[in-house]
């Protein structure tokens, strides 16, 4: 019934739409060319082309008044607050170019819509115009390459100085796992040949390398605040990719390699949580969740800020929801929760 | 232009008095004139992005109302959608056979295959394509490809799934994914027919450009139009094939068992034999040819697009050489800078440094072909036909999208915003709206020179144009915000991060814009349908244009001119020229066509 509903309907417009145009026909009749644009024709799209100019407007600022509230907090890694200040300056830069353009491309449109004898201005090239056109992108556009490479080479400069935390991220279809390297700060060799799953050894660690046995495997990503820390990226089947956007912080886990990120976290999850703007967000979304509670849906507990590790590089029919907790906290808590962890070589004597 | 070439031209003018006799078949099916094969190339374009849309526009109503049970879903999906809901598995085929259709089905071979094969000839002059059987085979095996790619969504185990990227393991391996098994060898199989029968069309048109020029006809009088084709032609040659060894060596690992991109993978219990594969080496491959791509996708459209705003402003194109210079440019750019796409995949980040370099590059011929339009419109006489319409559409679309490239174009912000609905938003806008708008400017602007003379309803036209360029705002600028606040694509719901229960609002409003333009599209289709058997004869040089194609008679013919070719004495862009009185060259016309000699006292005007 409801598809006969939608199919009637759809018939009565088109219908509606085809009597129009019929009606639109029948006042042009006599002309050869009369499907092609006449003076009123010019004038409504002219004054439309100004009209759709204000809508690029609206639709900016709507989305900004709306929308600009819902982007990523304040960075909370060292290097995030570059990331940052660069981002900014590249949409000042944006959004400048973006204003001016616009409206000279639809209020000229609008401006010099057709009339019937007017005369179009034989314009062919000029040589300085293209000059100051060329080269005011190539200077602006300078400035951010040499800006962003200065910024890049920091960040992936990833190297041993500062005695920084060494921490295995894990990829499998579809979880994440993370081996804290234990008091060596030395992460133990593997490879998946060496995964032992009735032994439990689910990360492929050589069991006869000393550096594996104080090894530690978690489930959730601890991390101190302030100290270095320096990713190593493993995947046991396809790719993933390891994003904590909190932390401005990406790299892909491709099984066959390591490979590597580095950051040095700022803000504890605590004090993330006190963040105005991250309280607003908690606001929000739990008031979604009480609708939803009030509805009797699922997914409706109040949530709690958290910093999160995704997977962003599809990876199969649960990669929608493949995902780690990352707590930061102080370095004495840090402590105290590594010390209560088991060590690899715990976890294998317990087995056998 | 060599002495040779101008004698074959000579010869075959003498030649095409007489006629074959016509079959149906010949004429219809197995044809080899330009004019057919490029309306074959058109109607099965739109075929294919009728389904890739609507499988957009089913996507995303997944994401707006993640778990909803719809019955139009059901009744499409079948199996795939039990009682209603959209399986996961299914939403990943949809997102990649989207992708997949919507760039090589539709922006490649419905765009450049059906205007390049339409214009060139009778753009420059001359009988046909250069071999007008290799332009046969070439589109029927487009056609075997799509036929392939379609047959591919009605295997059991469902259509491939990997992302259009097909990056392996995943899609190497079918206990991986459903979709990696037959659905994936399809794919492959598909792709690899479609890169042979690209290339054959590419060569073609580069031949004919290079070879059959009618006389007067110099390279830097040609239509933008056709040095855009010519140069995707070229780019098309030079990374298709790369993509082909790409497919190659995935269908080996796959099927034969060696480990080009495959290594240590422990997979459902087991491990599997390979080792010393990677897959960072196959995204290179895919990419060598995924980035010139999306300029072969774009490129025909800017062609397209200054021929239709000159024509349409009554004004020369505006910097007729740095216009061509700018696309050489961004041709000879598009081809080292893939590595843009790689910033975070375990590449070295040196490498990161010299694409991050080269890609921002692309933003100064990019920045001059739009400041370029721009003043095209400036001081003009504006025609607003909906082919100039969607013409001012593409320059906004164009840099909207493209301003966006900065961000994700420097390997140091792309690390946050990769792989987010930020990407999905710049290219869509960029690449994706601004090509379909190109495609729909050329049909608008074409159609008479394919239907005999026919002209498509300009009423209809408005209404689609008006209701697309809201629509398109609608759908890709609120999505920024979505990717800035972090969410990754290819979620098939986002309700397992409380952090993004927020922006399913911006989700809805989104699909809400999105599946109004998929119903303006049916008013396109509804205009393109009936015009073609029931629309309005206009004159035969409709929009008062200067190029060749219009000298032609508006029944079609073999060999496009009755007696002789029309030789060329000028550029194509001689709109609203005066002498030093301000009168028009040719008295009460306000363009001079190209095959008209210049006057005595007549100067060139532009360099």
């Amino acid at each position: 019934m409801t598809t006969f509903l939608i199919l009637a309907v759809l018939v009565l417009v088109a219908i509606a739409i085809w009597q129009m145009t019929r009606i639109f026909e029948l006042s042009q009749i006599g002309t050869v060319d009369s499907q092609v644009a006449n003076d009123r024709d010019n004038r409504y799209n002219g004054y439309l082309l100004f009209l759709f100019l204000i809508f690029i407007y609206a639709i900016t600022i709507f989305s900004f008044w709306k929308y600009g509230k819902f982007l990523l907090p304040e960075a909370a890694s060292e290097h995030g607050a570059s990331y940052d200040q660069l981002e900014l300056v590249s949409y000042a830069i944006i959004f400048t170019v973006q204003a001016i353009t616009q409206v000279l491309l639809h209020y000229f449109g609008f401006k010099y819509r057709g009339k019937q004898g007017r005369k179009a201005l034989y314009f062919a090239d000029n040589d300085r115009l293209e000059f100051i056109w060329t080269i005011i992108p190539v200077i602006t556009l300078a400035g951010l390459i040499l800006w962003g490479l200065y910024t890049w080479t920091d960040i992936m400069d990833i190297n041993d100085e500062d005695d920084p935390l060494i921490v295995e991220l894990y990829a499998q279809q579809f979880n994440w796992t993370a081996r804290y390297a234990g008091e060596d700060n030395v992460l133990g060799g593997a490879n998946v040949r060496m995964i032992d799953i009735d032994k439990a050894n689910i990360l492929g660690i050589d069991e006869s390398d000393l550096n594996a046995s104080d090894d530690v495997i978690v489930k959730e990503l601890h991390l101190p605040v302030g100290r270095k820390v320096n990713f190593k990226m493993r995947s046991q089947d396809v790719l993933h990719s390891a994003y904590m956007p909190h932390f401005r912080a990406q790299m892909n886990c491709v099984p066959g390699m390591t490979t590597q990120f580095s950051f040095t976290p700022t803000i504890t999850t605590a004090d993330m949580r006190n963040n105005p703007d991250v309280i607003d967000k908690v606001d929000r979304t739990n008031e979604i969740r009480a609708e939803r509670a009030a509805a009797g849906e699922d997914n409706s507990d109040p949530w709690e800020f958290d910093y999160v590790l995704l997977c962003n590089k599809i990876c199969g029919k649960s990669h929608y929801n493949m995902q780690m907790k990352i707590i930061v906290e102080e370095e004495e808590e840090y402590n105290k929760w590594i010390a209560e962890q088991q060590t690899f070589a715990q976890t294998m004597s317990s087995v056998q | 232009m060599s002495a040779t070439a101008h004698a074959h031209i000579e010869d075959h003018a003498d030649d095409h008095g007489h006629h074959h006799k016509e079959t149906f078949v010949t004429k219809y099916i197995f044809s080899q004139d330009h004019k057919m094969i490029s309306k074959q190339y058109l109607i099965t374009g739109l075929i294919m992005g009728t389904i890739g849309i609507a499988m957009s526009l089913m996507f995303r109503m997944q994401l707006a109302w993640p778990g909803e049970s719809f019955p139009i879903f059901e009744a499409l999906l079948g199996d795939w959608a039990p009682n209603g809901v959209m399986d996961a598995d299914i939403y990943l085929a949809l997102v990649t056979i989207h992708g997949t259709i919507m760039v090589f089905f539709v922006l490649t071979a419905g765009l450049s295959g059906t205007f390049s094969n339409l214009l060139i000839p009778l753009q420059i002059g001359a009988r046909d394509m250069a071999s007008g059987f290799l332009n046969m085979v070439s589109y029927w095996l487009f056609f075997l490809s799509s036929i392939i790619m379609v047959s591919s969504l009605f295997v059991e185990a469902g259509p491939a799934n990997a992302g259009w990227t097909i990056y392996p393991p995943l899609s190497a391996l079918p206990m991986a994914q459903s979709g990696s098994g037959m659905g994936m060898t399809l794919w492959l199989v598909s792709m690899a027919i479609f890169i042979a029968s690209s290339l054959l069309g590419s060569l073609n048109y580069i031949v004919t450009v290079i070879n059959l020029r009618t006389k007067g006809m110099s390279m830097t009088r040609l239509p933008l139009t056709i040095w855009a084709f010519f140069v995707t032609a070229i780019i098309g040659v030079v990374s298709f094939p790369v993509l082909l060894s790409a497919a190659l060596l995935l269908i080996m690992d796959r099927s034969f068992g060696t480990s080009f991109f495959l290594s240590d993978i422990f997979i459902q219990g087991e491990v599997l034999h390979y080792q010393g594969g990677s897959p960072v080496l196959f995204e290179h491959l895919f990419w060598f040819l995924g980035h010139p791509e999306v300029y072969i996708v774009i490129l025909p459209a800017m062609g397209i697009v200054s021929e239709i705003m000159a024509t349409n402003a009554r004004k020369p194109i505006f910097g007729y050489r740095a216009m061509i210079a700018s696309i050489i440019a961004i041709a000879f750019l598009s081809t080292i800078v893939w590595g843009h796409h790689m910033f975070v995949t375990g590449m070295n980040p040196f490498l990161g440094s010299v694409f991050t370099f080269t890609t921002l590059l692309i933003a100064i011929p990019s920045a001059v072909k739009s400041f370029n339009w721009i003043t095209t419109l400036w001081k003009g006489n504006l025609q607003l036909n909906p082919a100039m319409l969607f013409s001012i559409g593409l320059v906004s679309t164009f840099i909207t999208g493209g301003l966006t490239g900065i961000i994700l174009g420097d390997s140091t912000l792309d690390i946050n915003v990769h792989d987010t609905y930020f990407v999905v938003a710049h290219f869509h806008l960029v690449m994706g709206i601004s090509a379909l708008y190109g495609l729909f400017a050329g049909v608008y602007h074409w159609f008479p020179k394919m239907f005999e003379g026919k002209m498509m309803n300009k009423n209809l036209g408005y209404i689609h144009f008006w209701i697309t360029a809201v629509c398109a705002y609608g759908v890709f600028f609120p999505m920024h915000f979505v990717g800035m606040a972090g969410v990754p694509r290819r979620y098939y719901e986002n309700t397992a991060f409380p952090m993004f229960d927020e922006l399913t609002d911006v989700q809805v409003l989104m699909t809400v814009f999105a599946l109004v333009a998929g119903l303006a599209q049916l008013v396109f289709l509804y205009n393109f349908i009936s015009s073609m058997f029931y629309g309005k004869k206009g004159s035969k040089n409709p929009w008062k244009a200067n190029t060749l194609e219009w000298t032609a008679p508006q029944e079609h013919m073999h060999g496009n001119w009755p007696g002789a070719i029309p030789h060329v004495h000028r550029w194509a862009y001689d709109y609203s020229k005066t002498d030093e009185n301000g009168e028009y060259i040719i008295p009460g016309q306000d363009f001079v066509p190209q095959n008209i000699p210049m006057k005595d006292d007549e100067e060139e005007l532009h360099h």
